[in-house]
């Protein structure tokens, strides 16, 4: 096929490393109090900005975060996630977003593609642009990294390239052709954590997915985490701090903080709940459905802990059961 | 009870693996082939999930149903992150990668993108490639595992997600992928191989009951054919008695 490649304005600021580090240079880097509130951390989420979700899929999703931006109702946005789950179904139904990166979304196999991927994603209302796996891991990688790329052997030959505008370049030293991965400098990264201090120093157990390659790219960085240490538990554990506190701007305290997705060895993502959901869009279409889910979860309860009850006690007190055993 | 499609595909896709070798196995059938494989005949075999997992015990009843949750990393040697695993794959640790697709050409090349004309408005919006660019870039040897339909089996991809021989001939080393490829296509009706020269699909062999007609009836192009084309093994109650146990709920055997 022959792709055209998108608007290339869009795309250098993707990758401009000098624009990236001079942001840097002029943020501050404290090593002071982080801990504030869902709405002053999604505070710092603009119109048109360009966020990485971290976890995968239906893992460590910072959905409490993901929630509280949509409702303030930010526009334009371009979000960009390895593979794409529920988050991404909201935000395209809200309206909040204009264009996903993403290497694959849907919720999983026993769910079939998603709808609302198809429905805005054929219709052009959204552009959906494809990496790999890796190559967008890569991305993040040479962010964090500080470069303008990385040199690797994937996403060549295929249509994939031209999707993202991917180059090549010619090793000086064999000759051989290489994949020039460009940097994703996000402008902010949104994180669910399984620990932190009041700093932002922040601990991760299980899957590292790709967060601290985003923490280390991206110019904001916002964080929920399951469980508030001190300052004397970080210092006794320094080699668990995956994400330093100056890296992170601000941290909010959200235990279940990702459900109904799952958090490793704390609970269990709720399959049933997303089965009602994906039967609701089969049932009534993607914007009828999806649209009063978002007012029944999002827009209606006022805070996550409101939010949380919808579930029930009995519900989650299940699923940390489940997690339990499946990591014992 | 009779042999399902997906039976047959983890049974015949179990036999490719060898002993003392690495396999990236996606969810579903390829967990399934290489599980198989593991407590068959290749015990030494270390299975490598692209979530970031490496050497799970898959629980029988409790497969797992992304890449990235709890369930497939089940008592797991190794969580090493994502872009740490696929980089494994691109230093040449990974031997054996599985594929599947909603489309495949001659050369095998895999479309899991978008079937249609226009990328950017297409007429079907396909999930992606996830990590299968990736395994089909990195792996020495990609098997893919698919229900043989003419829908399919076609000409040429709409959008090359995954390569394999991409042109044919010597277009894949051209592209600056020097290494890996199809090796094979395993299918509900046989298993072919790609001619060393043109690269173009071979059939190799017939699974018991399957003809010559059925094949081409079923395939959107010219297959070529391999001198002695044979009959497969087909699965021995060993080996279905292996697999069934290992997802008794039927979620992904059909």
């Amino acid at each position: 096929m022959a792709v055209e490649v998108g608007d290339p304005a869009l795309r250098a600021a993707e990758w401009d490393f000098v624009a990236a580090r001079r942001r840097l240079e002029d943020k501050p880097k404290s090593a002071g109090e982080k801990l504030t509130s869902l709405d002053d951390a999604a505070s710092r989420v603009a119109d048109g900005d360009r966020i990485a979700v971290g976890g995968c899929l239906f893992s460590r999703t910072p959905l409490a975060l993901v929630r509280e931006i949509l409702r303030v109702r930010r526009r334009g946005l371009t979000l960009v996630r390895n593979l794409m789950c529920t988050e991404g179904e909201l935000m395209m139904v809200a309206g909040a977003v204009e264009r996903v990166m993403t290497a694959w979304m849907s919720i999983g196999l026993p769910w079939g593609v998603s709808k609302v991927m198809r429905h805005y994603v054929e219709s052009g209302a959204v552009a959906l642009e494809e990496w790999s796996h890796l190559a967008l891991g890569l991305r993040f990688r040479a962010a964090a990294m500080g470069v303008p790329f990385v040199p690797a052997l994937t996403m060549l030959g295929s249509d994939l390239m031209a999707v993202g505008g991917m180059k090549t370049i010619t090793d000086p030293y064999s000759g051989e052709m290489l994949a020039a991965v460009p940097a994703l400098f996000p402008d902010v990264a949104l994180l669910h954590v399984h620990r932190a201090d009041r700093f932002g120093n922040c601990q991760i157990d299980g899957y590292p997915h790709m967060d601290t390659d985003i923490a280390r790219a991206a110019a904001t960085v916002l964080v929920t985490t399951e469980e508030l240490i001190t300052d004397d538990e970080t210092r006794r554990h320094p080699d668990r701090t995956v994400i330093p506190g100056f890296l992170v701007d601000a941290l909010v305290h959200v235990p279940f903080g990702s459900f109904p997705h799952e958090c490793y060895g704390l609970y269990e993502a709720d399959f049933d709940h997303f089965g009602t959901y994906t039967a609701s869009i089969d049932a009534r279409g993607p914007e009828a459905a999806v649209g009063e889910y978002l007012t029944r979860y999002v827009y209606g309860p006022p805070s996550w802990d409101d939010y949380l009850e919808l579930f029930g006690g009995e519900r989650l007190a299940r699923q940390r059961a489940l997690a339990k055993e499946l990591t014992a | 009870m009779s042999v399902t499609p997906s039976e047959l595909l983890a049974v015949q896709g179990s036999r490719v693996l060898r002993d003392d070798t690495t396999v990236f196995a996606g969810v579903g059938v390829p967990l399934l082939a290489a599980a198989l494989a593991q407590q068959r005949h290749a015990p030494k075999l270390t299975m490598v999930i692209e979530g970031g997992i490496i050497g799970p015990r898959i629980k029988p009843g409790r497969l797992p149903i992304s890449t990235n949750e709890m369930r497939a990393g089940h008592r797991a040697q190794m969580l090493p992150g994502i872009t740490e695993t696929f980089l494994f794959a691109q230093r040449g640790f990974l031997d054996y990668g599985f594929m599947g697709g909603a489309q495949i050409d001659r050369y095998g090349n895999v479309n899991t993108s978008v079937l249609g004309t226009d990328y950017w408005k297409p007429k079907v919006r396909l999930p992606g490639t996830g990590g299968a660019n990736d395994i089909a870039s990195l792996c020495r040897e990609v098997i893919i595992l698919t229900a043989h339909e003419k829908r399919r089996f076609v000409p040429r991809v709409d959008f090359v997600t995954s390569p394999a021989w991409l042109d044919g001939g010597d277009a894949r080393r051209r592209a600056g992928l020097a290494f890996g490829g199809v090796s094979r296509v395993v299918t509900t009706l046989g298993v072919f191989d790609f001619e060393p020269t043109t690269r173009a699909m071979r059939l190799q062999a017939l699974h018991p009951g399957v003809t010559r007609e059925q094949v081409r009836e079923n395939t959107g192009f010219p297959l070529l054919e391999a001198s002695d084309v044979r009959v497969t093994e087909p699965p021995s109650a060993d080996e279905l008695a292996l697999l069934r146990a290992l997802d008794p709920e039927r979620r992904f055997l059909g």
